[in-house]
């Protein structure tokens, strides 16, 4: 074991850390944004639109992120879409992400009790007002933990933008591994990041999960 | 920016082809070995002594908590430098099948959970041993209860299997790395690649959907 190299490298691994995160949150962001559409669509009366929120859910989860990425990254300038590592990493992951979150966003609006929805209606709310005001509400405390669970799958996917060349901390440690012949001591070092981050998300959402449901 | 032809494909479907077959190999392989393992694994976690079940434990924690990706990384490199000069698809299937034997252990550990103590009690109590009634009780209807979420753990393993790429293992998305190296294609070559996982991954939804109703039928 060579505590000496991990000390020397836990400096480039913070920082590529920080990338990590950066990535997940911006990502998870985009994600949230696009599944709130996804599932307004996929409850929309245009026939079209909830078509179009199935096809798009479909084909994001039934093919792997990486190749999306992929997809995004070295064909995108094919198209005339030349991105950055990190912002085409951000929009694949985000992309990929939110047919998951729709997902587990749908599943707890199901939840709710159809009076609820017939109430607003009936006093006078729109479709998108009463999924915005009185559904979505109601459904956040039975979003946490699935949402929660979208979160960590995400921050551990975030690694496969290390494919395309982004700096964080999967990409940090390949490069330490080639260059020092140590996979194990750079294992440590960067697995050891990746649960303070995983495990920190997972204690955040059973402390909210806890709180909410005991109402 | 280039026209988009996606007829370039057509002289790489057997390059393809046979990164299909290695994909279905590592899918087929790893599937296999991380739903034996994972039993292993619940059974271990459930009944062995602590001195057993704590590193198990530990394995859990560490494979949940890190990326497959750097997992697959460091197995690969990491026995090599350990002197274990593996060739990459054992490697890969080493990985991938320990990643997901984990998260099979988890959803079989609550399939065993919920199988209800007055069966085993049951199946002692007219002579079968403590492994007899693992073998032919409570394993038997655990696995029924855990038929879904399994499957929903294959269906990621499907997926995932691209990430053996990173070790150089010919599958689909490498065969595809090398066509566009030739190529200089990637849209559609990805494209085609993102097609033929979303055909594999209907096929395999739709087995796992006769299984499940092959075994509800069989209560």
């Amino acid at each position: 074991m060579d505590l000496d190299l991990i000390q020397r490298t836990f400096p480039f691994f913070l920082e590529a850390a920080w990338i990590t995160v950066q990535v997940s949150v911006l990502a998870l962001l985009l994600g949230f944004v696009v599944a709130i559409v996804l599932v307004a669509a996929r409850l929309s009366t245009v026939f079209i639109f909830r078509c179009l929120s199935r096809l798009y859910v479909s084909v994001f989860r039934g093919t792997p992120c990486l190749v999306q990425l992929f997809i995004i990254y070295f064909g995108g300038p094919q198209i005339g879409l030349e991105l950055e590592p990190l912002t085409a990493g951000v929009i694949g992951l985000g992309l990929n992400i939110a047919a998951y979150m729709a997902e587990s966003i749908r599943g707890a609006i199901a939840n709710v009790d159809p009076g609820q929805v017939e109430a607003a209606r009936s006093i006078g709310f729109g479709r998108g007002q009463t999924l915005l005001l009185i559904t979505l509400p109601q459904t956040a405390k039975l979003m946490i933990r699935p949402l929660g669970v979208n979160a960590v799958a995400l921050i551990k996917g975030s690694a496969l933008v290390s494919t395309i060349s982004v700096v964080e901390l999967s990409y940090t440690a390949q490069r330490f591994i080639s260059s020092t012949y140590k996979p194990f001591e750079i294992f440590i070092v960067s697995a050891l990041l990746y649960i303070v981050m995983v495990y920190s998300v997972r204690l955040v959402v059973d402390y909210l999960d806890n709180r909410f449901a005991a109402r | 920016m280039q026209s988009l032809d996606l007829s370039i494909v057509a002289p790489y479907s057997e390059l393809l082809a046979t990164g299909l077959g290695w994909t279905v190999v590592m899918f087929i392989s790893s599937s296999l070995l991380s739903v034996i393992a994972g039993i292993a694994f619940a059974l271990i976690v459930l009944y062995a002594p602590k001195l057993l079940a704590l590193p198990v434990r530990f394995m859990t924690w560490l494979l949940m908590g890190t990326p497959l990706l750097l997992q697959l990384y460091v197995i690969y490199y990491g026995l090599v430098q350990v002197g274990i000069d593996i060739p990459a698809p054992v490697a890969g299937i080493i990985g991938l099948s320990l990643h997901f034997a984990v998260y099979n252990a988890d959803v079989i550990r609550a399939g065993v959970l919920s199988v209800d103590p007055g069966q085993i009690e049951g199946a002692r109590s007219i002579g079968l041993s403590r492994g007899q009634t693992q073998c032919y009780i409570v394993v038997p209807q655990a696995l029924r209860k855990t038929i879904a979420p399994l499957g929903n753990n294959l269906i990621v393993l499907l997926k995932d299997t691209s990430l053996v790429s990173i070790i150089g293992i010919a599958e689909l998305v490498y065969s595809a790395q090398l066509a566009v190296s030739e190529t200089y294609s990637p849209f559609e070559f990805y494209l085609a690649v993102a097609v033929i996982y979303y055909a594999a991954n209907l096929v395999l939804e739709a087995g796992l959907h006769l299984l499940e109703k092959k075994v509800e039928m069989s209560r």
